[in-house]
C-alpha cells in the first residue's frame, strides 16, 4: 500500500507538503505512549498517534518510521513540523480516531509491525 | 593497549547477560582494545527538549560506521530510554559511549536520587514518573524492559538516595 493511498482511505491531510507520499509501506503501529513505539526494532513502519510533540518526530531518530499520522484532528507546532521537514519525515493529520484510522488500514490489508 | 573497559569488571556477577551471548562477551574481553572513539553528553533535569540528542547522534555516528539497520534501531532505542530515563526521573547526569570496533558500551550516570526497587523498575507497566513526564508520552513504564531487551548484556546499581549507574553493550555482529 502507498502513503498516497493511505492518505486517501483516512481523508487525512499532510502538514509538510513537500514530503515524499509515493512511498510504499509494508506495516503500521499504532499508540500514544513513547515507549511502546520503541518495540518497533525490527522493521521500518508507519506510526499512528494522538502524540505530538518534539519527541515523537525525535523516536524518528532512533526507529525507522516512514510517515506519522496524527489522529484525532491533531496538530503538531511548527516547530515540531519543521523537525520532520529536516528528516524528510510525512506527518499528516487525520480527523478519525486512533480505533478506526487503525482498523481502516488493517481492513484494507495493512500488517501490523512486527515487534 | 588495555582490555576494554567493560572487561574490568568480573564477568559474571557485574553483567548480565543476554542467553547465548556469554563467549563473545569472553573473547571481547580477552581481547586488548582501546575505546576507537569516546562520546560524552550531558543530560540536565526534564529537558524534553533536548533529551534524546546523544542518542541520535551515537547512531547517526554509527550509520556512517556501517553498522546494520537492526542493529542501529537497538543501540538506538536502549540508549534513547536510558537517556530518558535520566531527565526524567533524576536530578540530572551524563551518557558516556564507548565505541568499539565490534560493539558500544555506554554509560548512563546521574547525581541520585536513585532507584528503591530495581526489581520493582524492571517490571513492564511499572512507572513513577510524574505528570509532566507523563504528558510527553512518556511513563509507559517500559525505560528498562526496553533496555533489557535491546542489549546483549546490562549492569545496573542504585538505590534510594545514591545516584544511578546504568549500562550496557551490544554487539554489532
Amino acid at each position: 500500500m502507498t502513503l498516497r493511498e493511505i492518505i486517501a482511505l483516512l481523508d487525512a491531510e499532510v502538514l509538510n507538503a513537500e514530503a515524499d507520499i509515493d512511498c510504499n509501506v509494508p506495516c503500521a503501529f499504532a499508540s500514544d505512549l513513547i515507549s511502546d513505539i520503541l518495540m518497533c526494532t525490527k522493521e521500518p513502519t508507519l506510526l499512528l498517534t494522538g502524540l505530538t510533540n518534539n519527541q515523537v518526530v525525535r523516536l524518528s531518530d532512533m526507529i525507522d518510521l516512514i510517515a506519522i499520522i496524527f489522529v484525532r484532528g491533531k496538530r503538531p507546532l511548527q516547530d515540531v513540523i519543521e523537525m520532520a521537514e529536516e528528516r524528510g519525515l510525512p506527518i499528516i493529520t487525520t480527523k478519525m480516531t486512533l480505533y478506526r484510522s487503525s482498523g481502516l488500514l488493517f481492513n484494507a490489508g495493512l500488517r501490523s509491525c512486527k515487534i | 593497549m588495555q582490555a576494554c573497559e567493560a572487561a574490568k569488571y568480573n564477568m559474571a556477577d557485574y553483567w548480565n547477560i543476554v542467553p547465548g551471548m556469554e563467549n563473545a562477551l569472553k573473547e571481547c574481553f580477552s581481547r586488548a582494545a582501546e575505546a576507537e572513539v569516546t562520546l560524552e553528553f550531558v543530560i540536565p533535569e526534564k529537558d524534553f527538549n533536548n533529551a534524546g540528542k546523544g542518542s541520535s547522534e551515537v547512531k547517526n555516528l554509527l550509520k556512517r560506521l556501517g553498522v546494520d539497520s537492526e542493529v542501529l534501531r537497538r543501540i538506538a532505542v536502549a540508549s534513547y530510554e536510558a537517556e530518558i530515563n535520566v531527565a526524567a526521573h533524576s536530578i540530572g547526569g551524563k551518557m558516556t559511549s564507548l565505541i568499539y570496533d565490534d560493539m558500544i558500551h555506554i554509560k548512563f550516570e546521574d547525581s541520585g536520587p536513585g532507584i528503591g526497587d530495581i526489581a520493582q523498575a524492571m517490571v513492564p507497566g511499572y512507572s513513577t514518573a510524574d505528570d509532566l513526564v507523563r504528558e510527553f508520552g512518556f511513563g509507559a513504564g517500559l525505560g528498562l524492559p526496553n533496555i533489557q531487551r535491546n542489549s546483549d548484556a546490562l549492569h545496573i546499581s542504585s538505590e534510594a538516595g545514591e545516584p544511578t549507574l546504568v549500562e550496557f553493550l551490544i554487539f554489532f555482529a
